[in-house]
């Protein structure tokens, strides 16, 4: 890392945000003195209301990373104590300081662990660099939320980006999404890993994956993590492919770990590899996409689709969800809030769907009742896995609210 | 009580607040509560004048502004007053203000029915000593420059309604009212809704036509006899001046309402409209008022989709007029819009076109000493606010640290509906909206019934028919303590209050013409 080598010499280090245009962040520069205790300059758009809170919170942080001597500026733009924290030690850990310690906000409490079979709808990606969209995305109400690590975060600012999405897990409160995140590739996701892993997300998303040997060897590193910072509950794995080999060797990766919950198709990287246009209706990908759901159905995990870019088309949105589902998908991605509705909306059963399924569930129920090997449903003879679809499509619609 | 701990003599209102009894040499009342109001005596009146003193052909027209001032005897320490029809892009006020000083007039009082931040230049205007101080909204940096103590007298901020109410009960006398016209005659007559700078009612101006001592009207549009339609009478006008441009077009009204694309907003408005469905308001033959900020616009999108699947039709929407009240006028989900002010294309080409949207005025919709209003005939009101405490009382004209941001504008005359809803974020970057007092109080927990945030929705507990009517409804109803607790965890713990000198640099009035509450000179 010749980065952290000249930061190191240099002793300085920057990291945030600031300016007109920034909300809710902050941007600090760091810089290590001999002597002379710990000196802060704030500028914040909020001085007025939490002035003192941020001097307060800042020296704490400093303490925390073992900083005694030093100058620190702060541009505030209106950043929460989660965001300042995390901006502080960044750039402090740029400064060549503050190695192997981690100064932590103030916590919430860790929502109960999610279920490996939970609802996965949707799941809604937010810029690792961008802590403005945090604070309100679980009130969307997305299946999940993804702390992105991976291609929306520049190379320079994978270091500030994983200390950030660490904080988030950590203090932000996601109202019961599935906190998960997206690391980068191996190795720069195994960093990641051990920056995130201690705050217990939900699930871990894997990019580009492409042999079940990746899926392993961050599940390995994961169990590792966990028993080094006693952690018992599931961390889940949702690895995503994203290129033709991937495909190939779909089965394979869903089939690599237990901890593997879903597997989910990358369609930008996808298209590119195979040389091909990505269009709205999707037929390039289409055998990707089916032969994703049948790998997925095969290892027993869920088969959860790419995301739809064009934030203004909620028609084609709606469109590309239904299509998805009748495909075998059980959610997709989201690139904005406003996408949320309708992807449950499209992974919802029609209501026709549902009433059929009630019938059958009414007979299967009649019939156990009655000690019959046979559930039958007027003249006709309703097979076991006609049932089991059934039950589970009614249980389905009860977790999503569609009926009660 | 009164208190002599300052040089300014104090009591303290029914609202809590201390107030100064005496403002700029006049006596005040103080706040008694949102309606214990007995008012005495006779409404005030214009000089009587008579038609031989003015042109037998009708035509009153001379040649620029400052003839017209120096023929209406303009004098040191007089009131000036205008409107603000044209909002960013008036340039008729200023222009006014600048002929004042250079005919020699100084300590003028300047009386607008708002102000906006392209009016800046009277900042320099006070400076010079011609103008003393304003009695109006005092926004930017007008507001900025009050905040900091720099204005000779105390602003006295009122409502559009308690602006009409001070006209008409003679606590506000208009020496001079100037008023721009985007269409008028050479006797007078003036409209909004025609010309080149058309900005749909002119409302506002009403009060100032039939009350003040002289009245000029200024226009960029001049039609010969007679302007059809006319909101202001010719036979309250004394003079009329052409001028090349009353104001920039651009900025009178915005080409386009944008409704906002924040997720968090939209969540704000989607349950505003949910409110209204759930409680049983949004039904056949209903009314109800929203502004043209992001949040409102975006409500009336959701209400209007509602009102679709429900089949239900309002009887009239008052506006604030926008693109979003006009097709519903023209699709049939409502009668008629009552229109105070007209805020876009849309809005003006309606007003001009069709018979159902409707030119109002203060003293129609908000006046509260009139034999009614139309604001309490409202079912349901949606406004904004720049901060609201536990005891639902709310702020509008000072940011939480405690500068003077806004006006009044219609804003406590509405919370007469029949269910004032504030539709806010719980807060702006950290900065907490739900505190637990608010800086200054605009208008009392008596009068607003709703909070609606993106963390929930807190119905006030004086209000046990909505929170019974909401009942089985889906929408997250929450205590405002929980709301405001949720918050400060969010932002770190509560933020620190504003200082303040003990001198008053404003005043809020009650649409009553008491004194809710003081702005106070930061430290």
């Amino acid at each position: 890392m010749s980065g952290l080598a000249k930061a190191e010499i240099a002793h300085r280090g920057e990291a945030g945000h600031w300016g007109n245009e920034v909300r809710s962040d902050a941007h600090v520069a760091f810089e290590l003195r001999a002597e002379g205790g710990v000196e802060i300059g704030l500028e914040s758009r909020v001085a007025a209301y939490y002035g003192e809170n941020i001097l307060a919170q800042a020296r704490q942080v400093l303490a925390g990373l073992a900083v005694r001597d030093g100058h620190v500026a702060i541009h505030d733009e209106g950043a929460l104590p989660f965001v300042i924290a995390a901006r502080i030690e960044a750039a402090v850990r740029r400064g060549g300081l503050g190695q192997g310690r981690r100064a932590l906000p103030e916590p919430v409490p860790l929502p109960p662990p999610v279920a490996r079979d939970r609802l996965r709808r949707s799941r809604l990606y937010l810029p690792g660099g961008e802590p403005k969209y945090f604070i309100n995305a679980g009130l969307h109400t997305p299946d999940a939320i993804i702390l992105d690590l991976e291609d929306s975060v520049h190379p320079a600012e994978k270091d500030a980006a994983r200390i950030l999405a660490r904080n988030a897990l950590r203090s932000v409160d996601f109202a019961g999404a599935e906190r998960t995140v997206r690391i980068n590739q191996l190795p720069l996701g195994l960093a990641d890993l051990e920056e995130v892993i201690p705050e217990q997300p939900d699930t871990v998303l894997i990019p580009k994956t492409e042999r079940a040997q990746q899926v392993i060897e961050v599940d390995r590193t994961i169990a590792e993590l966990k028993q080094q910072h006693h952690i018992s509950r599931p961390i889940w794995l949702m690895p995503i492919l994203e290129s033709a080999l991937g495909i190939e060797n779909a089965f394979a990766v869903a089939a690599a770990s237990p901890n593997v919950a879903a597997i989910t198709i990358g369609l930008e990287d996808y298209t590119a590899d195979l040389g091909v246009v990505k269009t709205p209706e999707g037929a390039e990908s289409l055998y990707a996409r089916t032969r994703l759901v049948n790998a997925a159905r095969a290892a027993g995990v869920q088969a959860i689709d790419s995301v739809y870019g064009d934030v203004a088309d909620m028609d084609g949105l709606r469109l590309w969800g239904q299509k998805s589902r009748a495909l075998g998908f059980e959610g997709m991605g989201c690139v904005h809030p406003l996408q949320i509705a309708a992807v449950h909306q499209a992974f919802a059963p029609t209501l026709a769907e549902i009433e059929k399924a009630q019938k059958i569930v009414a007979a299967f129920e009649e019939a156990q009742r009655r000690g019959l090997g046979v559930v039958s449903l007027g003249s006709k003879m309703i097979d076991p896995p006609v049932v089991q679809r059934a039950l589970k499509l009614v249980k389905r619609a009860k977790d999503m609210g569609v009926i009660q | 009580m009164t208190t002599t701990a300052t040089r300014v003599e104090l009591t303290r209102n029914a609202a809590g607040r201390l107030v100064p009894i005496s403002v700029n040499g006049k006596d005040q009342r103080p706040y008694q509560g949102a309606n214990q109001d007995d008012p005495q005596g006779y409404k005030a009146a214009p000089p009587i004048r008579s038609c031989t003193q003015y042109p037998e052909n009708g035509d009153k027209r001379v040649p620029d502004l400052e003839t017209a001032l120096r023929q209406c005897g303009l004098r040191n320490g007089m009131v000036i007053s205008s409107h603000h029809h044209l909002r960013d892009g008036d340039r008729v006020a200023v222009m006014a203000l600048e002929a004042a000083g250079r005919l020699g007039a100084r300590d003028l009082m300047w009386f607008p029915s708002a102000s906006f931040p392209s009016q800046s230049a009277v900042v320099d205007l006070m400076e010079k000593g011609v103008v003393h101080h304003i009695e109006g909204s005092m926004n930017g940096p007008l507001g900025d420059y009050t905040s900091q103590g720099k204005m000779r007298g105390v602003g006295v901020l009122r409502s559009h309604g308690g602006r009409w109410q001070a006209i008409q009960d003679g606590e506000v006398h208009i020496d001079i009212a100037v008023i721009a016209a985007p269409t008028a005659d050479p006797f007078g007559n003036a409209d909004g809704s025609h010309g080149k700078s058309a900005c749909g009612s002119l409302g506002f101006a009403l009060a100032d036509s039939m009350y003040a001592d002289r009245v000029i009207v200024v226009t960029d549009n001049l039609a010969p006899f007679p302007c059809v339609p006319w909101q202001i009478q010719g036979n309250s006008v004394d003079y009329v001046v052409e001028v090349d441009s009353i104001g920039d077009p651009a900025k009178i009204v915005s080409g386009t309402t944008q409704i906002t694309r924040s997720p968090d907003r939209l969540r704000i408005a989607e349950f505003v409209a949910r409110f209204l469905r759930d409680a049983g308001i949004m039904r056949n033959g209903f009314s109800f008022q929203a502004g043209a900020g992001g949040i409102a616009l975006a409500f009336v999108d959701y209400l209007r989709r509602m009102m679709r699947e429900d089949g239900v039709k309002a009887r009239f929407v008052r506006g604030g007029s926008t693109r979003y009240l006009v097709e519903m006028l023209q699709e049939g989900l409502t009668d008629y819009i009552l229109d105070g002010q007209t805020f876009d294309l849309d809005g003006v080409r309606s007003i001009a076109a069709d018979p159902r949207h409707v030119a109002t005025s203060p003293f129609t919709s908000y006046n509260f000493h009139g034999k009614g209003n139309f604001a309490s005939l409202v079912n349901a009101v949606v406004l904004g606010a720049t901060e609201v405490d536990v005891n639902f009382n709310a702020n509008v004209v000072t940011h939480s640290d405690g500068r003077l941001l806004h006006g009044i504008g219609g804003w406590q005359n509405c919370l007469f509906a029949g269910c004032s809803i504030l539709a806010v974020p719980s807060f702006r970057d950290r900065i907490p909206v739900i505190v637990d007092e608010v800086t200054t109080i605009t208008g009392t927990g008596e009068m607003i019934d709703v909070i609606a945030t993106e963390r929930g929705i807190a119905i006030n507990p004086r209000r046990q028919d909505l929170l019974e009517a909401v009942k089985g409804s889906k929408l997250p109803i929450r205590p405002i303590q929980d709301i405001k607790a949720e918050v400060e965890k969010i932002c770190g713990g509560k933020p620190v209050r504003p200082r303040f000198t003990e001198r008053p640099v404003a005043i809020v009035k009650w649409v009553d013409g008491s004194v809710l509450d003081t702005v106070w000179q930061l430290a």
